[in-house]
């Protein structure tokens, strides 16, 4: 049977145990890939610990399937720390993450800038660094939409979230040590910049309820992944003058160099059809090339969502070769796969 | 005052906090994600559980277990800085059977001092600070003035709540609401309001004990 309240039409058995049911789908899924360790909570790649190979964690609440868990595998995650639904998982869980994939080399933290998730990954690494595991910690703060500054906890980290994983669990995964990981998470973060719209709120599982109404005509411009309401709302123009607002948002914050090779990620909230998705990368593609960047890889579909929320973001990163390089190695995970 | 006014005070938590679930969830949805009546709901429930197991300690080992419970159970923002507050405001009392007062000003002054120093948050920055630092102040001010406990912890609630509604008319700085910016403005902070519960709590359990 389904729950259903007002607002809510789900599938679930019992809201309290939609994170645990559906890791535990994600693990019959794909066994091939990845082990769910249910009395720890984490999402383990198969083969870890890898001795050697400096390993990669991230987490954070759930939610935004599929963020982490969907990442786990070769070339990107070694574990994933799931939270329940929009909340930072605890210490206890990162640190049998760390444990459960150190094979010696150290592990990376790769955490969104969140205050929770800052809050609880700081303890996690603490009690790691006891334990004389080597820890490094990449905070993640790609969000435009939000102030940097004295005023704010800083910006959210969203889309580069998933960029970072991939290009540097590649780095990992070629042989590169702690320091060279850790450094390309950071180069990673330095040279993306995202900012996302919504056109619906979504429904948190536990309260029924979506998190904010959004009055017909209108967009919230600047949302993160947590179903906030953004910096404003705006009435809704066209598709064009959407991606407008938005490349302009990202590139005047990114001033990447005329010329450039970019990623451009046009990411799907979870409510918005791969339709709409291509549709706005054909006008992000224009825009960038307009602007002088040209668009020399790309990512379009849902990855970093926001439950059932409609909307989109868009992640622009300043490309090198050795990001380029570490992008197109193969990766193998539940939601990206190529190359193997 | 000792162990069973520790213990009453985290079932008196708890009791507060499922009673105003769906208010802090409905606050929080307003300018957060709608996730902290439910996580401060786990959390003390959690906490009871946790403190049923280990009777016979001392009040400073029962708050640094509460507090412990908390951060393995809560999550978010609100799981380490409730949790460093509580083991903190524990290591206080160390191994005493009994406090006092004047001790009990000591043990709320450190969760304060490790919720700020977390957090990295100060009075006006719409947080949990807002409720919890006057409450500290006004009852380190009344026991110097010689008032009884109980109207001092009466007067602590009530300037933790002034404070919880102060929270309104300002702007997010820190937290999830500071992504908001102006539009932070003119609701009341969730994690301010579930500090004052906490506060009254404290209340209500010294004056059952003392009746």
């Amino acid at each position: 049977m389904a729950v259903e309240t007002n607002q809510m039409r789900k599938f679930l058995n019992d809201p309290a145990r939609v994170v645990k049911e559906s890791l535990a789908g994600l693990a019959a899924a794909h066994g091939d890939l990845l082990r769910y360790d249910v009395a720890k909570q984490i999402i383990v790649r198969k083969d870890a610990p890898k001795k050697g190979k400096v390993a990669l964690i991230s987490g954070g609440g759930s939610g935004h399937e599929p963020l982490h868990g969907g990442f786990v595998g070769l070339g990107m995650l070694d574990a994933a720390c799931p939270g329940e639904v929009f909340t930072s998982p605890v210490p206890e869980q990162m640190l049998a993450a760390t444990k459960a994939v150190d094979g010696g080399a150290g592990v990376v933290h790769i955490v969104k800038n969140y205050t929770g998730d800052v809050l609880n990954f700081k303890m996690a690494a603490e009690d790691a660094a006891d334990e004389g595991i080597k820890v490094t910690s990449v905070v993640i703060d790609d969000d435009v939409a939000v102030q940097d500054s004295l005023y704010t906890a800083g910006r959210r980290g969203v889309g580069a979230t998933v960029l970072a994983e991939k290009i540097a669990g590649a780095a990992a995964e070629s042989g590169a040590d702690l320091a060279k990981v850790t450094d390309i998470v950071k180069r990673v973060n330095d040279r993306s910049r995202s900012f996302g719209v919504a056109l619906s709120s979504c429904v948190p599982p536990a309260s029924g309820k979506a998190i904010f109404d959004l009055p017909e005509g209108q967009v919230e411009l600047g949302i993160g992944i947590h179903g906030e309401p953004g910096r404003r709302r705006a009435p809704l123009g066209s598709a064009t003058e959407v991606v407008d607002v938005i490349v302009e948002a990202v590139l005047s914050d990114l001033k990447p160099k005329r010329g450039s090779k970019v990623l451009a990620f046009v990411n799907g909230m979870g409510g918005t059809p791969l339709l709409e998705l291509y549709l706005l990368y054909g006008e992000v593609d224009k825009k960038l090339r307009a602007a002088g960047m040209e668009p020399v890889r790309n990512l379009v579909g849902s990855y970093i969502t926001s439950l059932e929320m409609a909307g989109a973001s868009l992640t622009v990163l300043e490309l090198d070769e050795e990001l380029t390089k570490y992008w197109d190695a193969p990766v193998h995970t539940a939601a990206l796969r190529w190359g193997v | 005052m000792d162990a069973a006014t520790i213990t009453s005070w985290m079932r008196e938590i708890d009791a507060s906090v499922r009673a105003e679930r769906d208010h802090l969830v409905q606050l929080d949805a307003a300018i957060g994600d709608g996730d902290h009546g439910t996580n401060m709901t786990r959390g003390f429930a959690a906490v009871v559980q946790a403190l049923d197991t280990d009777p016979g300690s001392p009040p400073g080992k029962l708050l640094i277990l509460a507090g412990r419970t908390l951060v393995s159970t809560v999550g978010g923002a609100s799981g380490p800085l409730w949790g460093s507050a509580l083991r903190s405001g524990g290591r206080v009392l160390g191994d005493q059977e009994v406090f006092d007062g004047g001790q009990l000003v000591e043990v709320l002054a450190a969760a304060l001092a490790s919720v700020k120093d977390l957090g990295t948050a100060a009075v006006g920055d719409k947080t949990m600070v807002d409720a919890l630092e006057p409450a500290v102040e006004k009852l380190r001010a009344r026991l110097a003035d010689g008032v009884p406990l109980g109207p001092a912890l009466e007067d602590a609630a009530a300037a933790a709540e002034a404070g919880m509604r102060s929270t309104i008319p300002i702007q997010a700085r820190k937290g999830r609401a500071s992504y908001l910016g102006e539009r932070s403005v003119g609701h009341q902070d969730p994690g301010a309001t579930s500090t004052a519960l906490v506060i009254r709590a404290l209340q209500k359990a010294v004056v059952q004990q003392n009746s």
